[in-house]
């Protein structure tokens, strides 16, 4: 798979640049502009930029799970999360929280409601790795393969 | 009792995944459940039976009013008392007689604890919403039990119908447990029917709710399904659907009736659908060559019966009704066993093919013929004694349409007679039997004929044949606990009595009539056979059914071409058009104009507004789709600024985000459409569409500035910035509405988004799949990178 060296390695560099202000945006959701939401898009901004450089093949070597796992994993948290709160007796969604000091951070306030975001983040990234699942490229069992497609792809892109 | 419904389940889900690998013994690993309840149901006994109910309470929705009450009154013991007895001599006998290589031993018995559990939870259960909950939950195991074998067509057909009408009934039970139940203000069944309301609003809701308990127990006209869930194993059919699950309907009248006998057509209906059912079910009964169908449609005859018992409302009746539920549960579990004996042993169980029984048999014949002399209704049986105790109420009640009734009930119980007196001709001593080879389908008698049934098969049949004959002899035996679930049920209902000897009163004599009209259809049974084959003329519940499903189905295929043509443009026409005349019609007449608002807010927006209007404008106007996704991507980025400029740093980053990476998935898409928008649209289709576009938008627009001017209720958005620092700990109100006060709607909409994704997975994989057969002459999709470079 003939590829651009350039836009290869600034998408891996920015790649993890971008996904480290996803997960800020994720954590810092609570007090300031982000929320997992927000931080699973700007993560599924920055598949796309691997699948710009790389194609299917390049987003597929991202993580090691499949996309429905993440795309299940984060509605499994998310639901569980919900749901916790029924056993102590409170209804559905109750979020708990402490408050402590971190050595480094100051004071922290860590709650439920995060593990929750959690779960969203994770529908929504796992919603992207499906999408390009779906319609990245043409399969194996396609005849034009998914690298001639995405190749000519990353060149136009370039030129444009 | 919570703690037996939980043992209950999780026995089931233990069991039901463990496949062949316990085999046989899974059955009596589940029988546990009914064994653990039996003996929780001893140690609670006394203080029912004295009138003081065992009460749990566990909130579950408290702001919706449904809370997990469960209340085990004296009636309810007595159901109890049925589902584990029954269920404990169910779990031996399937021991015996499910083949242990069967694959399916372990759902089996899994399903069966579940429906325990299930049915427990029914008759236990003292909020209308977590009955509604149990009755349905099953519907559902009798659905998968029914369809026990899945290769069998027929059976998935039959388990399909008994789902069907009795969820269908369900649902209309569930209609009518919220009408009453809303009309009362409260669901708790306890509350309801101490204070029961009245009204238009509760009489249709009774009627949707007898509905529900008539398909539930099989009632003409929505019995058919009955005689088709035998296709399910012998020892389901004999607990579910002739002990236990079909009772579930009269368990429900029974608890109504005392209440709400008098109230709107209540009685009327009763009497007729049971007197129906009673006398429709026993004729049916009278032809049947297969004897669990025979027992099948006896059982819907005795339904019938209890019906009218329960249904007319009167202490006195109520008591028979308890005694006939008690007799019926007994006799029919043992006969329905007594069947899948000789069905397992001899091959088949056809009256014209049974072998003659060796001597081995003869314990199994005894205990037969008490169990079927008790359904009959032969003295010093308990059969006898609930059935006299039904004429003599019947007799008595003081209500219009009694002496109709009581008629319908003698004609019945002949009927009765009359098949059970087939039954055990067929069984034992048929002189027309062929001892050549069966029909096919019919499995030839085998060798083992000479065999005889072991232990295992017998010692349940037997024990409920103890009882039978037991409280027959000895009726007294039974008196406490009818009375006082009749107490239970009918709290202000002097105290009744069973008695062997009623005195010669009109109740003897009809039982007498009973007993020789049924012997005379036996007797004459060549004319009289010849007479019913002339019903089968009538349309069968069955075919009408058959009829319903076809019709049904035929209406949704040409409803479903009506509706989805399958056109985009059609479809997105249909929802923007809805869109925009419905709220404007409101618009336009209920509202005031508050005037134009401020034209210019800052001179930032400015630029802004102008670029987001051109690129509006060229999205619509280009031919390219490609073109037209930038476009749109850069509408969507103009709004991310002014988001910025109006001091919504976080709309602004969530909009950037999306647009980006839609513009992304816009591009990936693409490449498989055309290059160009259709050019084959007529002057006429543009026009539409144009007048379509442009009336969207001039709602929208004038929607936004008329909500403004036409506030009157303070905004909740206040509420929810005022709360979400102290009550949420954060800053940010949008993450705070979405993780925290409006969670659940959060929860529900990344639902959407995972099926939403699951949806694109599988339709671009179909899509990948017809089109990689044959080979695309031309890619279907010029590249859109080359487009614009």
């Amino acid at each position: 798979m003939k590829r651009l060296v350039f836009l290869d390695e600034s998408a891996h560099v920015i790649f993890h640049a971008v996904l480290v202000g996803s997960i800020y945006l994720l954590f810092a959701g609570h007090n300031q502009p982000g929320g997992g939401f927000v931080g699973g898009l700007v993560a599924g901004a920055a598949i796309s930029l691997r699948y710009l450089a790389g194609g299917i093949a390049d987003v597929r070597r991202i993580s090691r799970f499949r996309p429905w796992t993440i795309l299940g994993a984060g509605i499994v948290v998310a639901t569980v999360t919900a749901l916790v709160p029924l056993l102590r007796g409170d209804p559905v969604l109750t979020s708990l929280g402490t408050e402590f000091d971190a050595p480094l951070l100051g004071q922290i306030y860590a709650s439920t409601t995060l593990v929750f975001d959690i779960g969203v983040y994770m529908v929504v990234v796992g919603l992207v790795f499906m999408v390009f699942e779906a319609f990245g490229d043409d399969g194996p069992d396609a005849d034009d393969g998914p690298d001639a497609d995405t190749d000519s792809g990353t060149k136009g892109e370039e030129h444009g | 009792m919570i703690a037996l419904l939980v043992l209950h389940g999780l026995l089931g889900a233990v069991l039901f995944p463990s496949g062949s690998r316990l085999g046989r013994r899974g059955f009596l690993i589940g029988g546990i459940a009914p064994l653990a309840t039996f003996i929780w149901l001893l140690t609670q006994l006394p203080d029912v039976l004295d009138g003081r109910p065992v009460v749990q309470h566990i909130d579950w929705v408290p702001q919706l009013g449904i809370d997990i009450d469960l209340r085990l009154d004296a009636f309810g013991a007595l159901m109890v008392l049925l589902i584990a007895g029954i269920g404990i001599a169910v779990s031996i006998y399937s021991a015996a007689y499910f083949s242990s290589t069967s694959t399916a031993l372990g759902r089996t018995s899994g399903l069966l604890a579940i429906f325990a559990g299930a049915m427990l939870c029914v008759v236990m259960a003292d909020n209308l919403l977590v009955l509604y909950t149990g009755w349905e939950l099953t519907s559902i195991t009798s659905y998968l039990l029914i369809g026990n074998d899945h290769t069998k067509i027929h059976a998935r057909a039959a388990a399909l119908h008994a789902l069907l009408v009795t969820s269908m009934g369900g649902l209309a039970m569930l209609a009518g447990f919220v009408l009453i139940g809303q009309a009362a203000g409260t669901y708790r069944i306890s509350e309801l029917l101490a204070a029961p309301p009245s009204g238009t609003t509760v009489s249709v809701g009774l009627v949707l709710v007898l509905i529900g308990a008539f398909t539930k127990s099989a009632q003409y006209p929505f019995h058919s399904w009955l005689p088709g869930a035998m296709a399910a194993p012998t020892p389901v059919s004999a607990y579910l659907h002739s002990a236990t699950m079909v009772k579930a309907g009269i368990y429900l009248i029974a608890r109504f009736a005392p209440a709400f006998a008098a109230v709107g057509i209540w009685r009327p209906l009763v009497l007729i659908v049971g007197s129906a059912t009673m006398i429709f079910g026993g004729l049916r009964a009278l032809r049947q060559d297969d004897l669990k169908l025979l027992l099948a449609y006896g059982t819907v005859s005795q339904l019938g019966f209890l019906v009218v018992l329960f249904g007319i409302g009167t202490p006195e009746a109520t008591a028979a009704g308890c005694a006939m539920l008690l007799a019926h549960s007994v006799f029919k579990a043992s006969l329905f066993m007594a069947v899948g004996t000789v069905d397992r042993h001899l091959g088949t169980r056809d009256v014209r093919f049974i072998p003659r029984m060796g001597a081995g048999w003869h314990l199994f014949r005894v205990i037969t013929i008490a169990s079927a002399a008790s359904m009959a209704g032969i003295p010093l049986l308990l059969g006898f004694i609930a059935k006299e105790a039904g004429f003599d109420a019947l007799r008595n009640a003081e209500v219009g349409g009694n002496s109709l009734a009581l008629a319908a009930v003698v004609m019945g119980s002949a009927l009765t007679v009359g098949y059970t007196a087939r039954l055990l001709w067929g069984m034992f001593s048929n002189p027309d039997r062929r001892h050549g080879g069966p029909h096919v389908g019919v499995k030839p008698p085998t060798l083992r004929s000479s065999d005889r049934p072991s232990l295992t098969y017998l010692g349940p049949i037997i024990v409920l044949t103890i009882v039978t004959v037991g409280l027959g002899v000895v009726p007294r035996l039974g008196d406490r606990l009818i009375g006082a679930a009749v107490g239970a049920l009918d709290p202000g209902s002097p105290s009744v009595h069973l008695a062997l000897w009623h005195g010669a009163n009109l109740a003897l004599l009809l039982s007498a009539i009973a007993l020789a009209g049924g012997l005379l259809l036996f007797v004459g049974r060549t004319p009289v056979d010849h007479v019913i084959a002339r019903g089968g003329a009538i349309p069968s519940g069955t075919m009408l059914y058959a009829r319903l499903l076809r019709n049904t189905n035929n209406g949704a295929t040409r409803l479903t071409g009506l509706v989805q043509n399958g056109s985009l443009p059609i479809y997105a026409g249909t929802v923007l058009l809805t869109a925009a005349l419905l709220p404007g019609i409101v618009l336009l007449t209920q509202t005031q104009w508050p005037g134009w608002p401020e034209a210019v807010g800052s001179w930032a927006q400015l630029p802004i507004v102008l670029a987001l209007l051109g690129a509006a404008i060229a999205a619509a106007a280009v031919r390219r789709r490609f073109s037209a996704a930038l476009f749109l991507g850069t509408v969507g980025y103009s709004m991310a600024a002014l988001f910025v400029v109006q001091g919504a740093p976080d709309l602004a980053l969530t909009q950037v985000a999306i647009e980006t990476l839609s513009t992304v998935l816009f591009v990936l898409v693409l490449r498989r459409l055309p290059d160009r928008f259709e050019r084959t649209s007529t002057s006429l289709r543009r026009v539409v569409r144009v007048v379509i576009s442009l009336s969207v938008g001039v709602m929208v627009f004038t929607f936004a500035i008329i909500s403004r001017g036409n506030r009157i209720e303070r905004p909740v958005s206040d509420e929810m910035i005022e709360r979400s620092l102290p009550d949420a700990h954060g800053r940010n109100v949008v993450n705070v509405i979405l993780v925290d006060i409006r969670g659940l709607d959060t929860l529900a909409e990344i639902t959407v988004l995972a099926s939403a994704g699951i949806g694109a997975v599988a339709l671009a994989r179909v899509g990948r799949r017809r089109k990689s057969t044959p080979k695309p002459a031309t890619p279907a999709a010029a590249d859109p990178a080359e487009v614009t470079s």
